[in-house]
């Protein structure tokens, strides 16, 4: 597929980090209002940093290589560090996307941002609790 | 590696016999079919055969045939010629939801030039119904079109029904027969019709040459303006050698057309009962019984389409998909959307187009490569694993 870079392509053919994680420390849903497509990150939290990431995705090849490249750059990453993981730094890495598809970009960096904020807000509960 | 064309939706192989044909009109007969000398006469020979070609194919006249660009403007010159040319009358068209943007756009055009535009929907399996014409038709109704058949979904529209009504109520009917003129038998006496476009490139003759038939007598405005080609309704000097193909195209077509879409049909139910048997969860779009005859279109769920064209593709299958992420506007297909499939489900559109070079292997090796890559999509999809922990 011409439109795509190899990495892409690389990227699509190969997705790392495909799949759900049981008991996750948190979970980041979202849904693509253009297409109608979805993403799901699941994250693995061990001293402040993401320990495991898994994805599920329904949507283009774009959007599967942008889940894949999200998950492994997000991988080891402290929780602020993967808070600063942007569309377009995972679309740079990707040697980028064309336009029309820049969108699905968006997707990837929304839902471990989501995933983060969902584990921070469970975590907080957590600390609640403990102080009881 | 294999490699199997089963995107004759979008364009088909041109014929040995076609090109044999066009071959020489390229150099030794490059005359301008406008000049009064020998090279002229040549040219103006071989278009005049082909408009003949053409014109059988259809059952209509030679002089009825307007040879064009394409078969879009086709569309555009009958919606927007005819529109102008009998506005006096007044200014309502009425096309139907899943027509070609070709046609569509057309109308919207038209729309932006002070006309009103009436839209006919369709049923779940992308039918019109003839009634649904009769109710739109006003005494301002100057146009319908209506689609000969949906290329994307392969369902074929009872022209024959909406030209009775259309007749009753004297107002002139256009349909886009690009997907069936040269793939199925198309007459427009049969039909009923007043214009009708086709596109060569569709039935094995080359790009670039399309037609439109318009009835004796029915004024159309020209959009092109210049000389006298075409008989002042078409200006620009013409593309010989497209033209010459398409007129061998049609008359291959014309001989052939049983003994094509026997084997069309053998491969399109092949495929239409296969996928389903093979693969859960799987939708078949578009009419059972009233269908193209090499069209094999499908919805797989959870899933979304420009992923399957992407890893088929990767195995040397080449098909096309009505899913939103396929199209540059991102927005599933009309068509789909009209036919009331929901929107996830659109995603997972999928369309086989068999062409005559197909073969029952064809058939074979869609099988063996779809169910794992629908597998390992359905294993990345959180649709997926949605349904199989609660249901739908
Ligand atoms: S997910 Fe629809 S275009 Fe990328």
């Amino acid at each position: 597929m011409a439109i795509y870079s190899e990495r892409v392509m690389e990227h699509f053919m190969n997705p790392r980090n495909v799949g759900e994680i049981e008991n996750p420390d948190g979970i980041g849903e979202v849904g693509n209002p253009i297409c109608g497509d979805m993403m799901t990150f699941y994250i693995k939290v061990k001293d402040n940093r993401l320990d495991d990431v898994k994805f599920k995705t329904f949507g283009c090849g774009a959007a599967i290589a942008v889940s894949s490249m999200a998950s492994e750059m997000a991988k080891g990453k402290t929780l602020d560090e993967v808070m600063k993981i942007t569309p377009e730094l995972v679309a740079d890495e990707l040697d980028g996307l064309p336009k029309q598809k820049l969108h699905c970009s968006n997707l990837g960096a929304q839902a471990l941002h989501k995933a983060i904020e969902n584990y921070r807000e469970n975590h907080k509960k957590g600390k609640d609790n403990d102080r009881e | 590696m294999k490699k199997v064309y089963l995107d004759n939706v979008s364009t088909t192989r041109l014929t040995v016999e076609v090109r044999q044909a066009m071959l020489p009109y390229f150099d030794e007969n490059f005359g301008n079919p406008s000049c009064v000398h020998e090279w002229g006469d040549i040219a103006k020979e071989g278009i005049e055969s082909a408009r003949n070609q053409v014109a059988q194919l259809i059952g209509g006249t030679a002089e009825e045939i307007i040879f064009t660009g394409s078969g879009t403007e086709s569309n555009n010159f009958a919606i927007k010629g005819l529109a102008l040319a009998h506005q006096k009358k007044g200014k309502h068209i009425i096309i139907s939801a899943i027509e070609h943007f070709s046609v569509l756009h057309s109308a919207k055009t038209l729309g932006k030039w002070g006309f009103d535009v009436s839209l006919v929907p369709v049923d779940k399996y992308g039918l019109v119904d003839p009634e649904d014409v009769r109710r739109r038709i006003r005494k301002d109704t100057i146009l319908v079109s209506i689609m000969h058949a949906n290329s994307e979904v392969g369902t074929i529209e009872p022209i024959e029904h909406i030209s009775q009504i259309t007749k009753e109520s004297e107002v002139i009917l256009h349909t886009d027969a690009i997907a069936t003129a040269g793939t199925i038998p198309v007459n427009v006496q049969k039909l009923g019709v007043d214009a009708l476009s086709l596109a060569s490139n569709q039935f094995y003759g080359p790009k670039g040459a399309g037609a439109l038939w318009l009835r004796q007598g029915v004024r159309i405005n020209p959009l092109i303006d210049g000389g006298v080609q075409e008989d002042g309704r078409r200006a620009g000097t013409e593309n010989v050698p497209a033209i010459i193909g398409s007129g061998k195209a049609a008359e291959l077509a014309y001989d052939s057309m049983t003994t094509r879409i026997e084997h069309l049909v053998n491969l399109r139910d092949r495929l239409l009962s296969e996928i389903p048997s093979t693969i859960d969860h799987v939708v078949i779009t578009g009419h059972p019984k009233h269908r193209l005859p090499g069209n094999a279109s499908f919805c797989i769920e959870f899933i979304e389409g420009e992923a399957m064209l992407m890893l088929l593709n990767s195995k040397g299958i080449a098909i096309t998909s009505g899913s939103a992420c396929t199209s540059r506007a991102l927005k599933a297909s009309h068509v789909l959307i009209a036919m009331s499939i929901p929107h996830a489900i659109a995603q997972g559109s999928l369309l086989f187009g068999f062409g005559i070079d197909n073969s029952s292997e064809d058939v074979d090796y869609v099988l063996e490569v779809l169910p794992p890559i629908v597998e390992k999509l359905r294993q990345m999809s959180p649709l997926y694993s949605k349904f199989l922990k609660r249901g739908k």
